[in-house]
């Protein structure tokens, strides 16, 4: 029997502009700033010395919009969001400047126990790896309820109906019956639905997805990422999206910052970035990738391997692998982030940009 | 240590989509691996099978590469296990006994000689470059580990080889006297390489050689392979589920689903014409390249399904979103590919393949398809 396409989601209208930006259909950005990160500064102290993985990140989500966080391992990407969550285990680390204004305040201002319930509440996190974030000895109702019992102080069978729901909500079948089996009874695809679920459960502003689908088959992780959309579109919620991969950005992202080494070197729209990248590791990371649509030839690759945070290079972190010529005196030189055209925002450095004579006015170094 | 002379293939039964052309290294005919899960209580039990791997048969030839694609759980890697002579395999039930062959010698008749040579003429690298490596001994020692074993070179021949192995994967000489834990991922998965070439191999298992680096390091290793096979015409049997991968690496692949191949051919075949319903679902979840790349996502109903006692007939039928039609001869009887195209063969039953349905027809929302 061949089934038809039938869109059962509910589209809130209000306030939508009306571009299509992504895979899904039309966009569910709205224009209303939830989570403002302003010069965001987190410190780890080591037997090296201090890394600055979090090296100034400044950044905006609006209600309804996906932004995505690309980079390598150790970019800082990670060492961000969980300062967003202040999930920042001191010593070693230690948050030494910004603010992250979310609704409205700084939540690095706030006490910790008006920060246990933003956390989870109004933003909240999906971890990578399903096995590892759920608890394996208790059943799936006992850790989404946690989640819905410390936020919405609900308890016994409300608790219970709001569980079912939330497990709804990520459309897993039989949701009562699942309800009460332990995670190893899921499939890999089901565990990270749950993990969602528990990230759902309280409708929160900001949902902060930590490459929520590395550990998933192609077919299963499309499912996922189209069911997260679909949750945007129910509640407009604002995703951040740490990835990297530039095909989820392609498939799933309005707007793209591209981190490298604790430090945002590109932002811009997700078309812009396609079309248009200033950045030498921008344009690496997407032509370094093999088309599925084509037969590629040799791919261009990055040389070198990505900084050791410990001993970055003093100015332009880039530099050691970027394929331009430059004078040496250039890569002393830390660049700085400057809009070069309307949204597109990029770290400006003669070693690491092209165009950099075109948009060097714009930098007291040019 | 190779002999030059002319190898007969001519007693190698024939396979779909095989020819002897090409002086393949190994030839897999047939194999299966089935697991046995539970005991059979006397005389009333049924013996319940895990059919990992059921009826899979290609030919491996030097200079190219075949891609074996799936889900987790479609036995790419028993099967490749198999090649590398880490599983046997099994001999039960109703269909013929499966034989790899190892330069047309069936490998089960194999002297101790011709054993020792085809383990040295197939290696592997492994997916996750921290878990490959001893993190006790030195880079240089585990390059040179496996000539210690196979050759009767000296100490001071060995270092030599590893220096030139490692120069040849894009490190440097001195880095032989480091550990692995002083390496990034990128760099690990280059010992891990020179580690498989050390004995001049002919064929190198690459299970999921990519997936576990950073991207901007993938490029620099799928290079890599690609010249060293240009350079030393190596044969590759490479295991992945990244579609994009396949295609720029492999010359030809066999998209397999639940232990069984459903489609297989020229890899540029495949992609300009895909058939299978299966092939089609993965290319459709594959991520774009760009933004503007939209395609109508296929998603066939329900996951997965369990590889213990697969249906008889043919196994994709529980996943098919087309109508099965009971009483067809392929509900009750395994099909078999058939040639569409030049190097181009599918299994076809009136329910798993594209052909003459619009793929729009095919398009269904989460709700459906859980």
């Amino acid at each position: 029997m061949v089934k038809k396409a039938a869109s059962k989601t509910t589209k809130k209208p209000t306030g939508k502009t009306n571009i299509e930006t992504d895979g899904f259909g039309p966009s569910t950005v709205r224009d209303e700033v939830v989570l403002e990160v302003k010069n965001l500064q987190t410190n780890f102290t080591t037997k090296w010395g201090t890394v600055k993985a979090c090296d100034g990140i400044s950044y905006s989500v609006k209600r309804g919009e996906t932004l995505g966080i690309v980079g390598e391992s150790g970019s800082g990407k990670s060492v961000t969001a969980l300062s967003i969550m202040r999930l920042i285990q001191s010593p070693p680390g230690a948050i030494v400047g910004g603010e992250v204004i979310l609704n409205g305040r700084d939540i690095l201002q706030i006490s910790e126990r008006q920060m246990t319930s933003v956390r989870g509440g109004e933003i909240s996190m999906i971890l990578q790896d399903p096995m590892q974030a759920l608890n394996p000895v208790f059943d799936i109702n006992d850790q989404v309820g946690e989640a819905i019992g410390i936020h919405q102080k609900v308890k016994g069978k409300t608790r219970w109906e709001k569980v079912v729901d939330a497990l709804r909500k990520v459309r897993i079948p039989a949701p009562e019956t699942r309800a009460k089996d332990y995670p190893h009874q899921l499939s890999g695809g089901m565990r990270q639905r749950v993990v969602g679920a528990i990230g759902i459960s309280s409708n929160p502003d900001v949902i902060i997805a930590d490459e929520p689908t590395t550990s998933l088959d192609v077919t299963i992780q499309a499912a996922y990422l189209r069911l997260l959309k679909q949750i945007q579109s129910e509640t407009g919620a604002a995703i951040i999206f740490i990835t990297h991969d530039f095909g989820i950005v392609a498939k799933m992202c309005d707007r793209v910052a591209v981190m490298y080494a604790g430090r945002i070197v590109e932002m811009a729209d997700v078309r812009e970035i396609f079309n248009n990248p200033l950045h030498e590791y921008t344009k690496a990371l997407i032509s370094s990738v093999p088309k599925l649509e084509e037969k590629s030839g040799r791919l261009p690759q990055i040389d070198g391997q990505p900084p050791l945070l410990y001993d970055l290079p003093p100015g332009d972190s880039f530099a050691p692998r970027s394929p331009l010529k430059f004078d040496e005196k250039d890569a002393l030189i830390r660049p700085e982030l400057i809009e070069a055209q309307p949204n597109h925002f990029v770290q400006l450095s003669r070693c690491s940009v092209k165009d950099f004579d075109k948009y060097k006015e714009k930098v007291s170094y040019g | 240590m190779t002999t030059e002379e002319k190898v007969d293939y001519s007693h190698i039964p024939p396979a779909v989509g095989c020819s002897n052309d090409g002086e393949p290294i190994i030839q897999v005919r047939n194999i299966r691996k089935w697991y046995q899960v539970n005991k059979a209580l006397p005389f009333i039990g049924k013996i319940d099978w895990l059919k990992a791997v059921d009826d899979v048969s290609f030919d491996v030839i030097p200079g190219k590469t075949i891609g074996l694609v799936g889900e987790s759980g479609c036995g790419k890697t028993t099967t490749a296990k198999m090649v590398l002579g880490l599983e046997e395999p099994s001999t039960d039930g109703e269909v013929p006994v499966g034989q790899i062959y190892f330069q047309g010698q069936d490998v089960k008749t194999l002297t101790s000689a011709g054993k020792k040579e085809m383990r040295r003429s197939v290696q592997a690298v492994f997916q996750d470059p921290w878990s490959s490596l001893n993190p006790r001994m030195r880079v240089s020692t585990i390059i040179a580990e496996p000539l210690e074993i196979n050759t009767t070179m000296t100490k001071q021949e060995r270092d030599t080889r590893a220096g030139d192995l490692l120069t040849e994967v894009g490190l440097n000489q001195y880095q032989g006297n480091l550990y692995p834990h002083e390496f990034s991922g990128g760099q690990r998965q280059r010992i891990g390489i020179a580690r498989a070439l050390a004995l001049n191999p002919k064929l190198i298992v690459l299970d999921e050689p990519v997936s576990a680096l950073d991207v901007s390091i993938r490029a620099q290793i799928m290079n890599l392979l690609v010249d060293l096979q240009d350079e030393h015409n190596l044969a590759y049997i490479l295991i992945a589920h990244n579609l994009a991968t396949v295609r720029y690496m492999c010359h030809v692949t066999a998209v397999m689903y639940l232990g069984v191949v459903q489609e297989y051919g020229d890899t540029e075949a495949i992609f300009a014409n895909p058939t299978h319903l299966y092939t089609n679902a993965l290319i459709s979840a594959a991520l774009p390249s760009h933004p503007d790349i939209k395609r109508d996502e296929i998603v066939l109903p329900g996951e997965v399904v369990s590889p213990v006692n697969p249906p008889p007939g043919d196994v994709f039928m529980s996943r098919t979103p087309l109508e099965v039609r009971k009483n067809h001869k392929y509900t009750k009887e395994r099909p078999p590919l058939k040639e569409i195209g030049k190097d181009h063969y599918v299994v076809e039953t009136p329910w798993s393949t594209v052909t003459g349905h619009d793929l729009s027809e095919f398009h269904l929302s989460v709700d459906e398809a859980m």
